[in-house]
C-alpha cells in the first residue's frame, strides 16, 4: 500500500459502513490506536538544513531508518531534534519518498553516493519509480562497467592461476592482453590478406609467354599458388583448433558465427584435396573454390566496424525485408507494364516478362546500362516512371538501415543493454507482482499469526504467543482489520494462489466422486460463516436442521481437540501425517452421540512446507465419498495452513 | 542521385524522432470553503479536519477526485481483487451533487454521517448506495450488481472458492431478511427497521466511530 493512500485509509474504512447490512456475521473488532492522537512535527537536522515533517510520514515506512525506532540513536537531546550528519541534497529525495510514497532519482547526482544514503537509510533502491527507474539502471549499469574494467585490468597486471586453456582463450579473445596474443593477432590477419590476395592474383592473366598463350598466373605457377594456399589453409587450420580447444564452451563455439566462417574458408580445401582424381566432381570442385573467398570475412575478428556492418545487417532484418519485399512488387508491376507496351514494336530486346526485369531493375537503381530500351512512345513514358518510382522505393528504407548502423556504432559494444533492459522489465514486473502481492500476503500472513495466538491463547502457552507477535504498524493492522471485514461480509476468506489451485483442483475431483448432489447448493450462504472456529459445512440435507444446539457441541469438541493438536506440535511441524492421525485419532474418541450424521472426512499429506517467506501449503480439503455405513463420528475437517489449523466440525 | 537522396535522407532522419509537445490542459482547481463554514456542515473539530483536508490534497493536489482516481486510490486497499466495480457506486454515493467529482465539501460531509453520524444516517446512506438509480426502492438487480462489486473484491483466491451463483444466493437472502411485505423491493422504511432489529448489524455500525 502506497504512503500517499494512507491517508485515505481511514476513509475506506469508514466505507466499510457500506457492506454491514450486507453481511450476516458480526465484525471483526477493529484495532485500537494507543498512540496520541495529535500529529507533531519533527525537525531532521541533516547537516544543518532542517528539514520538517509530521510523525505520521515517517510512519509510514516502519520499516526504514527514519521510520522505526532506529532514529533515537540519532535523538540530539539538548536541540530536541534528530541530528544526521548526511549530504543534505540527497537527503531531499529521501524525504520526499515518505511524502509522496514515490522515490526519485536526481539526474545530477552521482550514483555511488546516491546508492549509499539509501542504504543508509535503509530504503531499497528498487522501488524508485518508474519515471527514473531506467536513468538509475543505466548509471547504475555504467558504473558497473567501469568498476568491472578496473578489475579486468587489475586482472590483468597480476597473473592468476588460470589454466593453460583459459590463458588462451583470453588472449584468443582480448590481444592486447599479452604481447603473444598480439603477434598472433596480426599474424593471422596478415595470412588472411595473403590468402585473399593469392585467391584474386590467381585469376590474373600473367605475361603471355611465346609458347603459350594468355594464360592466368594461378595455371601457370600452379606449384607456387598451391604452396601459398597449403600453408594458408595450415595455418587457418591451426588457428581454428587451438580456438577449438581454449573454447569454455566448444558447443557454444562450434555454434559461433565466427567459427562457421572458419570452417567454411578451409574445408573447400580439404575437400579439394580429397577430390581431385575425381574427374566428374572437378566440377564441384572448381565452385567450392569460390568458398575460398569467404576467408575475407575473417577479418571482421581483426575489425569491429565490420562486425558492426554484419550486426547492423541482421538487426535490420525487417526493413531489409521490407525493401526487397517492395522492390519485387515494384519490377514485376513494372516489368509487366513494359513487356506489353514494347510487345508491339519489332525487334524489342522485351522478349518475355522475366526478360523485362532485367531493365526494370536496372532502371529502378538508376543504373541505366542502356543494353535495353525502349522504342515506342508508351514504353518510354512507363520507362520514366519507373525509373522515378524506382527512386523512391529505394531512398525510403535505406535511411533507416544507416541511421540503425551509427546507432549500433555509436552504441559500440553495448548489445548486452538490450539484454540489461530484458532483464529489466522483467525485474520491474517482478517488483510490481511482489508490491501488490505484499500487502496481501501480509495480510494473509498476520491472519495465520492472529488465528495462532488465539489457539495458543486457549492452550495456555504463552511463550510461542509471544513469538509471534511480530510488531505491526497500525496502518498494516487497520488495513488488515478491513480486509477482514471484507471476508467476514461475503462469507469467504482471502488464501493464496497456491492454495487455491489446490482447492480447484480439489473440487474438480470432487464433482466426479462426490455422491450428494446438495453439497454445493448448500455451501455457500448457510453455514460458511461467523467464527473461524466454528465453521459449520453441512453437506448432507438433514443436518442442515440441527444447526444450532450442535454447535456449542462441535465448539466443544473442537476446542478439545485444538488443545490435543496444538500442546503437542508446534506450528513448525513438517510432517503432516501425524497431524492426521491425531485427528482421526481424536475424530473416533470424541464420539459422543451426536445428532448430525456426518461423513468422515480424511486429509491428504502435503508436502513438507516452507514456514518462511509467507508461503501458505494447505492441504485441500477433500471429501471422499462417505462409506455407506457411515459411523457416527463427529469427523473434524481440517484443514491445515503452515502455521495454522482451522477447524471444523460437520 | 540516390546517393544525395540518402544523405539528404539521413539528415533529415533524427527529427523525425522527435515527439510533438502537446498542450496539456490545466487540471481543474478546486478550493474548498473555510474552515469554519465546514466545522459548521460537519461534526468534526478544526484538528480532524486539517488532518483529513492534509491526506486529501496530498493524493489529490488539484482538490477534486475523479471518479479514476477514486477508483485506483480505493484499489490499492484490496489487491486481490477488483474494487473498481464497488469504487464506482461509492463515488456515486459520495458525489451529492453529481458533477462527476469529489470535492474535499462533498468527501468530508460523507465521513461526517459515515463516523460522526447517528445510526439512522448511516442506515440512510448505505441505503442511499444500495440505491443505485435513487429512486427510494433497492430492487434485486440493483442489489445484485453491488453484491457483485463487493464479491468482486475478493478476487478469485478464496476459501471457499466463488462460485457464480454465490452473489445472488447472498441477495436472496438480503431480501428475505429486509423485504417484509415481499414486493420484491426494499424501502428505506423496512430497510431501516430490519436493520435496527439486527444486533449484529447494528454494533458493526458503531465499529469505525472512532477511526479519526
Amino acid at each position: 500500500m502506497a504512503a500517499g493512500v494512507a491517508a485515505w485509509l481511514p476513509f475506506a474504512r469508514a466505507a466499510a459502513i457500506g457492506w454491514m447490512p450486507v453481511a450476516n456475521c458480526p465484525m471483526p473488532i477493529a484495532p485500537r490506536d494507543h498512540r496520541k492522537r495529535h500529529d507533531e512535527l519533527i525537525i531532521l537536522n541533516v547537516s544543518g538544513r532542517r528539514f520538517q515533517t509530521w510523525r505520521t510520514t515517517l510512519d509510514r515506512y516502519p520499516d526504514t531508518l527514519l521510520g522505526s525506532s532506529e532514529k533515537q540513536f540519532f535523538y540530539d537531546e539538548e536541540t530536541k531534534e534528530y541530528f544526521f550528519d548526511r549530504d543534505p541534497d540527497s537527503f531531499r529525495s529521501i524525504l520526499n519518498f515518505y511524502r509522496t510514497g514515490k522515490l526519485h532519482y536526481p539526474r545530477y547526482e552521482c550514483i555511488s553516493a546516491y546508492d549509499e544514503e539509501l542504504t543508509f537509510f535503509g530504503i531499497i533502491p528498487e522501488i524508485i519509480g518508474d519515471c527514473c527507474y531506467e536513468e538509475y539502471k543505466d548509471r547504475k549499469r555504467e558504473n558497473a562497467e567501469r568498476l568491472q574494467d578496473d578489475q579486468d585490468d587489475n586482472k590483468d597486471c597480476k597473473l592468476p592461476n588460470m589454466t593453460y586453456r583459459e590463458t588462451m582463450w583470453r588472449a584468443f579473445e582480448n590481444p592486447h592482453t599479452s604481447t603473444m596474443a598480439l603477434v598472433f593477432y596480426y599474424v593471422t590477419g596478415f595470412f588472411i590478406a595473403i590468402s585473399v590476395l593469392t585467391n584474386v592474383i590467381e585469376t590474373v592473366p600473367c605475361g603471355a609467354t611465346p609458347s603459350q598463350k594468355d594464360m592466368p598466373c594461378g595455371e601457370r605457377y600452379t606449384i607456387a599458388f598451391f604452396c601459398m594456399d597449403t600453408a594458408c589453409v595450415l595455418i587457418f587450420t591451426v588457428e581454428y583448433l587451438m580456438r577449438l580447444f581454449a573454447a569454455p564452451s566448444r558447443y557454444q563455439f562450434m555454434r559461433s558465427v565466427m567459427s562457421i566462417i572458419d570452417v567454411v574458408a578451409i574445408f573447400p580445401y580439404y575437400i579439394g584435396l580429397v577430390m581431385t582424381d575425381n574427374e566428374d566432381v572437378s566440377g564441384a570442385f572448381v565452385t567450392l573454390r569460390v568458398f575460398r573467398v569467404f576467408r575475407i570475412f575473417k577479418f571482421s575478428r581483426h575489425s569491429q566496424g565490420l562486425r558492426i556492418l554484419g550486426y547492423t545487417l541482421k538487426s535490420c532484418a525487417s526493413e531489409l525485408g521490407f525493401l526487397l519485399f517492395s522492390l519485387t512488387m515494384a519490377i514485376i508491376i513494372f516489368a509487366t507494364v513494359m513487356f506489353y507496351a514494347e510487345k508491339g514494336s519489332s525487334s524489342t530486346k522485351f522478349t518475355s516478362i522475366p526478360a523485362s526485369f532485367w531493365y526494370t531493375i536496372v532502371t529502378m537503381t538508376t543504373l541505366g546500362y542502356g543494353d535495353m530500351v525502349p522504342k515506342t512512345i508508351a514504353g518510354k513514358i512507363f520507362g520514366s516512371i519507373c525509373s522515378l518510382s524506382g527512386v523512391l522505393v529505394i531512398a525510403l528504407p535505406v535511411p533507416v538501415i544507416v541511421s540503425n548502423f551509427s546507432r549500433i556504432y555509436h552504441q559500440n559494444q553495448r548489445a548486452d543493454k538490450r539484454r540489461a533492459q530484458k532483464v529489466q522489465k522483467a525485474r520491474l514486473a517482478r517488483i510490481r507482482i511482489a508490491q501488490t502481492g505484499s500487502s496481501c500476503t501480509g495480510f494473509l500472513q498476520s491472519k495465520r499469526n492472529d488465528l495462532l495466538n488465539e489457539l495458543l491463547e486457549l492452550t495456555g502457552s504463552e511463550e510461542e504467543e509471544q513469538q509471534l507477535n511480530k510488531g505491526m504498524s497500525l496502518l498494516e493492522s487497520q488495513h488488515h482489520h478491513l480486509l477482514h471485514c471484507l471476508e467476514k461480509t461475503t462469507a469467504h476468506e482471502f488464501v493464496d494462489e497456491q492454495l487455491y489451485e489446490q482447492n480447484c483442483l480439489e473440487t474438480t475431483i470432487q464433482s466426479y466422486t462426490s455422491r450428494s448432489p446438495s453439497f454445493s447448493s448448500q455451501d455457500g450462504p448457510i453455514g460458511t460463516c461467523c467464527t473461524r472456529r466454528g465453521k459449520m459445512n453441512s453437506p448432507l440435507p438433514n443436518s442442515s436442521l440441527p444447526l444450532q444446539p450442535s454447535h456449542q457441541q462441535g465448539s466443544l469438541q473442537e476446542l478439545s481437540a485444538l488443545h490435543i493438536q496444538c500442546g503437542d506440535k508446534l506450528p513448525h511441524t513438517t510432517s503432516r501425517s501425524s497431524l492426521n492421525m491425531k485427528t482421526d485419532d481424536v475424530g473416533l474418541i470424541n464420539c459422543k452421540g451426536s445428532q448430525i450424521t456426518t461423513a468422515i472426512i480424511s486429509i491428504p499429506t502435503a508436502p513438507s512446507d516452507t514456514t518462511d517467506g509467507g508461503a501458505l501449503h494447505g492441504p485441500p480439503q477433500r471429501r471422499p465419498p462417505p462409506p455407506p455405513t457411515g459411523p457416527q463420528a463427529p469427523s473434524i475437517n481440517t484443514t491445515a495452513s503452515s502455521n495454522v489449523i482451522k477447524v471444523s466440525a460437520l | 542521385i540516390s546517393f544525395l537522396y540518402t544523405c539528404t535522407a539521413v539528415l533529415i532522419f533524427p527529427n523525425i524522432d522527435s515527439v510533438e509537445d502537446e498542450l496539456e490542459l490545466s487540471a481543474v482547481r478546486h478550493r474548498p470553503e473555510g474552515l469554519e463554514q465546514l466545522e459548521a456542515l460537519t461534526r468534526f473539530n478544526r484538528k480532524e479536519l486539517q488532518i483529513l483536508y492534509r491526506g486529501f490534497k496530498n493524493e489529490c493536489p488539484s482538490g477534486v477526485v475523479n471518479e479514476d482516481t477514486f477508483k485506483d486510490i480505493y484499489s490499492q486497499f484490496f489487491p486481490q481483487g477488483d474494487a473498481s466495480t464497488y469504487a464506482h457506486f461509492l463515488f456515486n454515493a459520495f458525489d451529492t451533487d453529481k458533477d462527476g467529482s469529489v470535492s474535499f465539501e462533498d468527501f468530508v460531509m460523507g465521513l461526517s454521517i459515515l463516523l460522526r453520524g447517528s445510526v439512522q444516517e448511516k442506515l440512510n446512506w448505505a441505503f442511499n448506495l444500495y440505491d443505485i438509480n435513487k429512486d427510494g426502492y433497492i430492487t434485486k438487480e440493483e442489489m445484485l450488481d453491488i453484491m457483485k462489486a463487493i464479491y468482486d473484491m475478493m478476487g478469485k483466491c478464496t476459501y471457499p472458492l466463488l462460485k457464480d451463483d454465490t452473489p445472488r444466493q447472498h441477495v436472496e437472502i438480503f431480501f428475505q431478511k429486509m423485504d417484509k411485505n415481499k414486493d420484491g423491493v426494499v424501502t428505506i422504511d423496512e430497510f431501516i427497521d430490519c436493520c435496527q432489529n439486527d444486533e449484529n448489524i447494528m454494533r458493526s455500525m458503531q465499529l469505525f466511530d472512532n477511526v479519526i
